[in-house]
């Protein structure tokens, strides 16, 4: 089988894209995570993972998924299982069936990654659009090309254990009831998406921002978990396939299309306000990494600061931006 | 963020893969564009990386005087902590503890090794030895 796959900045995301495009719909990676009201910020002092609290600059996986039900009325199946052997037989049921399916899987048993990008993170999305021997053609929307992987790998990332374990979780949309997108459709995913950033919850959206520059200013410098958590930060922001900026630039891709899909020229305006705003989370990204690399001192207050900063700029956008959908 | 200003920083830690980053365009349009990875993140993956794997030569150090079990080393070499392993392999975290110890190591079984090395990647030889 061929598969067209396209190259895309964060896993969910890019996956849900090209499963759809491959079912015929005119899907972009923006404007599937767009729809889904996936932009976020959350901060979630108690829960860790490998010692490191979550900060998250998106929704929770598989809302991306679950997201596409709205819009395009789009039912997915999941399924997940108890054993790795089941779980292959099923995955190779639906591959002779002609179907590409999702998986979430472990990202550090996955032999293709780079060995400094092996963690383990529990919640990385892929497609798998066949099986030649014993190598499961993939694609991995974060990389340029699809790859392969041999079935005793893939299963071992299929079931790792941990935060978020995938327990073999497969899915493969059933049936897809619109095949393009109404433009009421577009502005409630918008105003949806500027509810959660403006919920008022202490740790998710820009309270959220804040909530974090409060704990981070209260940091002793000296201490290496500071520049640890520091470091933390930034690479949620960054490194975990995010498109920059925490995914900022991306909802700003997002914002641009939906201006004429949304039928709201003003949108237009808004996404050079997000790539602007992005920029500054850019910003603090250079700062805090010098900090980490010890080219200037760790000052937490001067990093707290400058996410009040964004914060500021993120509560205006939102609220200008939910009237302008409206 | 310009299409132009995407860092190619060409950095170590992508191991020569490229990443889609979002970028305006000469028009304005945000495009996908490949990047061959900014300092920033590298500094950033880097002490992540770095902090586990100076964990492990701790252990090593620790199982080499004698006061840490191999499957201390083979922990931290596989980046997992306690409770990572404890649901990896089956053991409540308390055993796990247990047996990152010379002496609750020494007493496992066959086929408790077996559940442990299956958690790691591991045949069981490599388990009870230092790489």
């Amino acid at each position: 089988m061929t598969f067209d796959h396209r190259h895309a900045a964060h896993c969910e995301s890019g996956v849900v894209a090209n499963l759809l495009r491959h079912h015929g719909l005119d899907m972009s990676e923006s404007l599937a995570f767009g729809l889904a009201s996936a932009l976020s910020f959350a901060y979630l002092p108690f829960i860790k993972v490998s010692g490191q609290p979550v900060v998250a600059y998106r929704a929770l996986p598989r809302a991306i998924i679950r997201g596409m039900k709205a819009p395009l009325d789009a039912h997915f199946r999941f399924e997940s299982f108890r054993s790795e052997t089941s779980g292959q037989e099923r995955l190779d049921a639906l591959l002779a069936e002609g179907r590409v399916v999702g998986l979430q899987t472990s990202v550090y048993w996955l032999p293709y990654f780079p060995p400094d990008m092996r963690f383990h993170f529990n919640a990385h999305n892929l497609l798998v659009y066949g099986k030649e021997g014993d190598d499961y053609l993939i694609s991995d929307p974060v990389f340029e090309h699809p790859v392969r992987c041999p079935s005793a790998d893939l299963a071992r990332a299929r079931f790792a254990k941990g935060v978020l374990a995938p327990k073999g979780l497969l899915y493969y949309p059933q049936r897809i009831e619109r095949r393009s997108v109404r433009p009421a459709a577009v502005r409630q995913a918008i105003a949806r998406n500027c509810r959660h950033m403006l919920a008022p919850v202490p740790i998710a959206g820009v309270r959220g921002i804040r909530f974090l520059a409060s704990r981070l200013e209260r940091l002793p410098a000296d201490e290496p978990a500071t520049a640890a958590l520091i470091g933390h930060i930034v690479r949620m922001q960054e490194e975990i396939g995010t498109g920059g900026a925490g995914f900022r630039f991306l909802y700003a891709a997002f914002l641009q299309e939906a201006a004429a899909l949304a039928e709201r020229p003003a949108l237009a305006t808004f996404a050079d306000r997000l790539t602007e705003i992005g920029d500054g989370w850019r910003g603090f990204a250079l700062k805090a990494a010098r900090m980490v690399k010890g080219r200037e001192p760790v000052v937490p207050p001067a990093i707290a600061a400058l996410l009040r900063e964004l914060a500021v700029r993120e509560e205006a956008f939102f609220r200008e931006l939910k009237t302008a959908v409206r | 963020m310009e299409a132009d200003n995407v860092p190619q920083e060409g950095n170590a830690t992508l191991g020569g893969q490229r990443k889609a980053v979002y970028a305006r365009d000469a028009s304005g349009r945000l495009v996908i564009v490949t990047s061959r990875g900014w300092e920033v993140e590298e500094i950033v993956t880097r002490q992540a990386v770095d902090a586990m794997a100076q964990q492990a030569e701790v252990s090593r150090e620790r199982v080499l005087a004698g006061v840490a079990s191999p499957l201390e080393y083979w922990m931290h070499a596989r980046r997992m902590d306690v409770a990572l392993l404890a649901q990896s392999s089956g053991f409540w975290q308390w055993r796990v503890r247990r047996h990152l110890e010379p002496r609750g190591f020494a007493r496992l079984s066959g086929a408790q090794l077996g559940r442990y090395a299956q958690a790691l990647g591991l045949t069981v030889t490599e388990l009870r030895q230092l790489p």
